[in-house]
C-alpha cells in the first residue's frame, strides 16, 4: 500500500536515558531486533539521544546513509519531539519524517519485569517503524500573535500578572467574577511572616489596576465562551448586571443609606456571614471598582416589584438602573493567564469538629475577619453571640487536608496562617491559645523564625490530630465550653482540653467552577482538580494549551509570595509569546476532499472550534486550517471518509496498529 | 453489430445466499434479450441445468464474467468459488454477501457449536432427542452419503479467491448490473481491478432528498414502528437509525425513498476498513447528549447494535467474528 515510489530508508535510535530506560529495558537487544525489521537501514543505541552528540548521530546517518525516515525511541514526545524534529530538519530532511516512540513513560517507568518491558519496547518500536514509512512531509504555518492579554481572576495573582503585562506596555483585560477585585487577600488583616497589613500592601495595587491606562477591568463578569487558538483567542465575557451604572457611580454610599431596609438583613459574603448587608451594597470600603451593586435575590424590587426604590431616588447621579441585563462583551486576545484561585474546604464536611453544630466553632477565614480592624467587630475577638470574649481558643490544623477521607494533599498555607492567627488572637484577646498540629510545616523565607517567635509567645502547641470537638461537659467548669479531644503524641496520651472558641484551619481546594473553566480553556487538571501545569519543574506556569498560562492557587495551594512569583512567571511567558510576534502551528490539521464530501454537514455541527463551514454552492464543507486544532472529531464523524487528518491519516494509524499486532 | 464478435460467456453462481441476487439478475426483464444477444449463459444453477462436472471440464479462463453471489460458508461454496476463479477472466463479487459477508455473515456473532445447537436442538419447531447433527459423511445401506463441511466462519468471496470487481447491494440494483454488463460487452475501459462498480462514490446522504434540520441532536433511537415518520426530515435526525451517512450511494436511495431507513447493503466507501465502526462514529457524532451517562442511555436505545451496524459487513470488517 506504499504511497511513495521512493525506497524507504529508516534510521532507528534507541536512547538509554541514563538508567531511566536502560536500567529496565535491554536497549541493545531492542536495537538489534529493530535492525532486522523491513526498511531499517541502521539501528543504534546511545546514552542520551537528546544530547548534542546524540542528535549529531542522527544527522550524520541521514547524510551518510541517505536516510529518509527517522525513528527515535526515548521519552515522551512532549519532552523531546521538537528536539528530534529539529535534528532531523537540520540534516535536510522534513521534520515530520521523524517518528518518536515513548519507551520511558510507556515502558521502562511503568513495568517491573525487564523482559516484558523490553518486549513492549520492541512492539512499540515496530509499530513506529511500520508507520513512519507512510509519514508525509508537512510544513508548519506561522500566524501572528494578538498582543493583548486576558487575565481571568482578580485576586493577588491576577492583579500581579495584569500589572506586569500592563507595565510592559501590553493591553490587558482583567475579568473578575465578584463585584470587586482583591480576592482572599483583601479579607486578611495581616500577612505572615512579616505581619504587614494586607490591606496596606494590596489596596494600592488594586487602585493601580483600575487607574492603569493599559488595563480594562471587567468586574462582576465571567468568561462564558472561548474560541480560537494561541495568539488569536476570541473570548466572550458575560457582564452580570449590577443594576448600578458603573460609569456613573462614585461609591458615595447614598443609595445604601437610603435603602428601604434600614439595617443590613442578609449575610454579608465579604465577611463570611459574620455581618449583615442590605440588598444594595459595596463589599468593603476599598472595593475596586468602588461601585455599588444590587443583589437581585434579596432586593424587594426584584422579588415583589413593590419597592419604593428609595435607593434610586437618593442617587444624585441617576446611576441606579433596574433594567440592566447581562451583557456579553467580545474580546480578541493573544494570550490568557488563568488566576482563578481556590475555594476553602467546607468545614461542615469534617463533621467531627462540629462546625455548623456548635456556634463557637469558626473557620480560619471567619477569624481573619474577626481580627481585622475593618472587619465586622472592628478587630474585637468575640464569640458568635457578638459580646463574649473568649478566654481560651483551640486552633485545629489540617482540617480537610492530609486526610484520606477528604483531601489528601497538604494545603501548604495552613500551618503558617494558623501561627499568624495564634499570634493575632493572643494579641487581640489575651486568651490562652492551643495549636493542634500533625506536623509543623514552615518551609519558606522567615517562616521557621516566625514559628520560633510563636513558641516564645506562650502559645501552646500540641502535636496530634484532633479526634473530636464536642460540648459534653463532665465537670461544672467545663459547662458551656467546647472540648477538644486529641492525642498528644509528645507525651503519648489522650488530652481533653476545654476551650471557649475553636478555629478550624481549613485547607485549600480547587474552585467550584474549576472544571468549567478547564473545559472552556481546554486545559487539564491534576487528579485533585487543580489546573495542570505543562511540566512540574520546567514549565510550571504553562499548560498543554498553547497561549494559556496559570498562576496562583488555581494551580495548587500556595501562599501570597508564591502566587505573586508565579504571576510574574506567567506574565513573562505571555510576554515572550507576544513579543515573538508569531506562533508556529502544528500541521496536525484536518482537510476535506471535496469530491468525496456529500455535504451532510455532520462535521460542521461536531467541530468544537467552529473551524468547518459549508458552502451551499459547492455543496461541500471545508475546514479553516487556522482554526482547526487537529482533535480528529470530524475525521471520525465523517461517514464518507472525506476528511483526512495530517499526522494521523488512516494509513498511518492502521500501519501503526498492524505494526503492533504483527510479530 | 456484435454478431461477428464471439459472444461473451457468462456464469452466475450462488454461495451462501438467499436467492435474491439471482432474482435480481432475472429482473432484467426484456433486457434479457440484449444480454442473451451478447452473451451465452454457460452456468447458472438457478436457471440452467449445468452440472459442476461440466464446469470442471471447461478450459481455464473459458468464462468471461462470473457473477458470484452469496458468501462462502461451507466446503462446497469454497470449491466452486475456486473452480470458477480458475475458469473465469473477470470475477465479480455480486451482492452484499459475496462483497462483505452479508446477512449470512451475521452468523459470525455465534460459534458453529452455538449455531448447530440452536438449529438442530433448541429451535421451537425441532425435536431431536438423539441429538443428530449433520455429518460430512454417513454410511447407509445404499452406500455413503456426503454433505459439504460447514465452516466455523462465514467468509467474503475475496477472503477465498482473488476478486476483480465488487457490485454491491442486497440485491444490486438491476439497472446497475445492466450498465456493468453493457460496459463489458462494448469493451469500454474497465476501472482498476478491486474497484466497486455499479455504485456511486459518495454516501447515501448525497442523493437523499430529506431535509437536515440540525436543530437538535438525537436523544434516543426509535425502531420504525415506535414513532411516526414525518416524511421529510432526515431519518437519523428523527431518531430512526439510518445507515445512509456511512453507506455508498448508487441504489437511488431506494429504502429512504420508500420511507424506510437505509440498512447499509451497499457497504462503505473506499478506504473504510470497518463499516460498522464508521457508522458508530457517525451515529455518535449525531447525539445531542454530552455527558457520559446520558450518552450511554441514548445508545442503549439502539436495539442489537452489532447486528445493526454490521448488518451486511461483519465477515469483511476488522471485527470479523465473535471470538471462539
Amino acid at each position: 500500500m506504499s504511497n511513495q515510489k521512493e525506497e524507504i530508508r529508516i534510521g532507528y535510535y534507541v536512547c538509554h536515558c541514563g538508567h531511566n530506560i536502560a536500567g529496565v529495558i535491554d536497549v541493545k537487544s531492542v536495537a538489534e531486533y529493530c535492525a532486522k525489521l523491513p526498511n531499517v537501514v541502521v539501528a543504534r543505541e546511545y546514552k542520551y539521544m537528546c544530547s548534542d552528540p546524540g542528535q549529531e548521530l542522527i544527522q550524520k546517518d541521514i547524510k551518510e546513509l541517505n536516510l529518509n525516515r527517522v525513528v527515535v525511541a526515548s521519552c515522551s514526545p512532549l519532552l523531546h519531539e521538537s528536539t528530534f524534529r529539529g535534528a532531523t530538519s537540520k540534516a535536510g530532511l522534513n521534520q515530520f519524517y521523524m517518528q518518536m516512540v515513548n519507551i520511558r513513560e510507556n515502558a521502562s517507568w511503568v513495568h517491573e519485569s525487564k523482559e516484558e518491558a523490553t518486549e513492549k519496547a520492541k512492539d512499540l518500536s515496530r509499530a513506529a517503524i511500520h508507520r513512519v514509512a507512510f509519514n508525509k512531509a508537512l510544513e508548519k504555518k506561522k500566524v501572528p500573535v494578538n498582543p493583548t492579554a486576558l487575565v481571568v481572576g482578580g485576586g493577588i495573582a491576577g492583579i500581579a500578572a495584569a500589572m506586569s503585562l500592563a507595565n510592559a506596555g501590553k493591553k490587558v483585560y482583567l475579568v473578575e467574577k465578584d463585584p470587586t477585585i482583591g480576592g482572599y487577600m483583601a479579607k486578611f488583616d495581616k500577612t505572615f511572616p512579616t505581619l504587614d497589613c494586607a490591606a496596606c500592601i494590596l489596596t494600592p495595587k488594586m487602585s493601580s489596576v483600575l487607574k492603569h491606562p493599559n488595563i480594562t477591568l471587567l468586574s462582576y463578569s465571567e468568561v462564558s465562551e472561548v474560541e480560537g487558538y494561541v495568539g488569536n483567542y476570541k473570548i466572550k465575557v458575560t457582564r452580570k448586571p449590577r443594576y448600578v451604572k458603573e460609569e456613573l457611580c462614585v461609591g458615595c454610599y447614598d443609595c445604601i443609606t437610603a435603602c428601604t431596609f434600614k439595617e443590613g438583613k442578609f449575610p454579608d459574603e465579604f465577611n463570611f456571614g459574620l455581618s449583615k448587608r442590605k440588598p444594595v451594597y459595596i463589599p468593603f470600603p476599598q472595593a475596586t471598582p468602588l461601585v455599588a451593586v444590587i443583589d437581585e435575590k434579596t432586593c424587594i424590587h426584584f422579588k415583589t416589584g413593590k419597592c419604593p426604590q428609595t435607593c434610586a431616588k437618593a442617587c444624585e447621579r441617576n446611576a441606579i438602573d433596574f433594567t440592566q441585563k447581562p451583557e456579553v462583551v467580545e474580546l480578541n486576545v493573544g494570550v490568557v493567564i488563568l488566576t482563578t484561585g481556590f475555594q476553602p474546604f467546607d468545614a461542615k464536611k469534617a463533621s467531627n469538629y462540629g462546625y455548623g453544630k456548635y456556634p463557637n466553632v469558626f473557620t480560619s477565614l471567619e477569624v481573619e475577619r474577626l481580627v481585622n480592624a475593618s472587619g465586622p467587630t472592628e478587630g474585637h475577638v468575640v464569640l458568635r453571640d457578638g459580646v463574649t470574649h473568649p478566654k481560651s481558643i483551640g486552633i485545629i490544623h489540617c482540617v480537610g487536608s492530609r486526610d484520606e477521607k477528604t483531601n489528601k494533599w497538604c494545603s501548604r498555607v495552613c500551618c503558617m496562617y494558623s501561627l499568624k492567627l495564634a499570634h493575632l488572637l493572643k494579641e487581640h484577646s489575651g486568651a490562652e491559645i492551643y495549636n493542634f498540629y500533625i506536623d509543623m510545616r514552615t518551609p519558606g523565607k522567615g517562616y521557621e523564625e516566625f514559628y520560633d517567635k510563636l513558641l516564645n509567645e506562650g502559645v501552646q502547641f500540641i502535636r496530634g490530630r484532633v479526634a473530636e470537638v464536642n460540648d459534653w461537659a463532665t465537670t461544672p467548669e467545663e459547662k458551656g465550653k467546647l472540648l477538644i479531644r486529641a492525642e498528644d503524641t509528645m507525651i503519648g496520651m489522650v488530652r481533653r482540653i476545654p476551650v471557649d472558641m475553636v478555629v478550624l484551619a481549613v485547607g485549600l481546594e480547587p474552585g467550584k467552577d474549576a472544571q468549567e473553566i478547564r473545559k472552556m480553556f481546554n486545559i487539564s487538571c491534576s487528579n485533585e482538580g487543580f489546573f495542570l501545569e505543562r511540566h512540574p519543574k520546567l514549565a510550571p506556569v504553562d499548560t498543554f494549551t498553547e497561549g494559556v498560562f496559570i498562576a496562583g492557587a488555581c494551580q495548587g495551594p500556595k501562599d501570597i509570595p508564591d502566587s505573586v512569583a508565579q504571576a510574574g512567571a506567567a506574565a513573562a511567558q505571555a510576554l515572550a509569546l507576544i513579543d515573538t510576534g508569531h506562533v508556529e502551528l502544528e500541521p496536525n490539521t484536518a482537510f476535506i476532499t471535496e469530491e468525496r464530501c456529500c455535504g451532510c454537514q455532520v462535521c460542521v455541527a461536531m467541530c468544537p472550534y467552529t473551524a468547518i463551514s459549508f458552502d451551499p454552492v459547492k455543496k461541500a464543507s471545508s475546514i479553516n486550517e487556522a482554526l482547526c486544532k487537529g482533535c480528529g472529531t470530524c475525521v471520525a464523524a465523517c461517514g464518507s471518509n472525506a476528511i483526512t487528518q495530517n499526522l494521523f491519516t488512516d494509513v498511518e494509524i492502521m500501519s501503526e496498529i498492524d505494526g503492533i499486532l504483527i510479530n | 453489430m456484435g454478431n461477428d464478435k464471439p459472444k461473451l460467456k457468462l456464469a452466475v453462481y450462488w454461495g451462501a445466499a438467499c436467492g435474491g441476487c439471482c432474482v435480481s439478475v432475472l429482473d432484467v426483464h426484456e433486457k434479457l434479450f440484449d444480454v442473451v444477444a451478447n452473451a451465452d449463459l454457460v452456468f447458472w444453477p438457478i436457471a440452467l441445468d449445468v452440472k459442476y462436472k461440466d464446469v470442471e471440464e471447461m478450459p481455464d479462463q473459458h468464462i468471461d464474467v462470473t457473477l458470484f453471489n452469496g458468501a462462502v460458508r461451507n466446503s462446497e461454496n469454497e470449491h466452486i468459488a475456486k473452480l470458477l476463479r480458475q475458469k473465469t477472466k473477470i470475477m465479480i463479487a455480486y451482492g452484499s454477501c459475496a462483497h462483505m459477508g452479508g446477512i449470512p455473515g451475521l452468523a459470525n456473532f455465534s460459534t458453529k457449536e452455538e449455531l448447530y445447537k440452536r438449529v438442530y436442538e433448541d429451535s421451537e419447531s425441532t425435536e431431536n432427542a438423539q441429538k443428530v447433527y449433520p455429518q460430512t459423511e454417513t454410511t447407509i445401506a445404499e452406500g455413503k452419503l456426503t454433505l459439504p463441511n460447514f465452516y466455523k466462519d462465514v467468509c467474503t468471496l475475496d477472503q477465498i479467491v482473488d476478486v476483480d470487481y465488487y457490485l454491491p447491494g442486497c440485491p444490486p440494483q438491476t439497472e446497475r448490473l445492466v450498465e456493468v454488463f453493457m460496459a463489458v460487452v462494448t469493451g469500454a475501459e474497465l476501472p482498476p481491478k478491486g474497484s466497486v462498480i455499479g455504485a456511486g462514490s459518495k454516501v447515501q446522504c448525497d442523493e437523499c432528498k430529506r431535509e437536515k434540520v440540525n436543530k437538535s441532536g438525537i436523544t434516543r433511537f426509535y425502531r420504525t414502528w415506535e414513532k411516526e415518520d414525518d416524511g421529510k426530515t432526515c431519518l437519523n435526525e428523527q431518531g430512526f437509525l439510518c445507515m445512509g451517512p456511512a453507506t455508498r450511494n448508487g441504489c437511488g436511495v431506494r429504502c429512504v425513498e420508500g420511507n424506510a431507513p437505509c440498512r447499509g447493503c451497499y457497504g462503505p466507501l473506499d478506504g473504510i476498513p470497518d463499516p460498522g465502526a464508521k457508522m458508530m462514529s457517525a451515529i455518535a457524532s449525531m447525539l445531542n447528549e454530552k455527558e457520559e451517562g446520558d450518552i450511554q442511555k441514548a445508545l442503549d436505545t439502539v436495539v442489537d447494535p452489532a447486528g445493526t451496524f454490521y448488518r451486511f459487513s461483519l465477515p469483511g470488517s476488522i471485527l470479523r467474528r465473535k471470538q471462539s
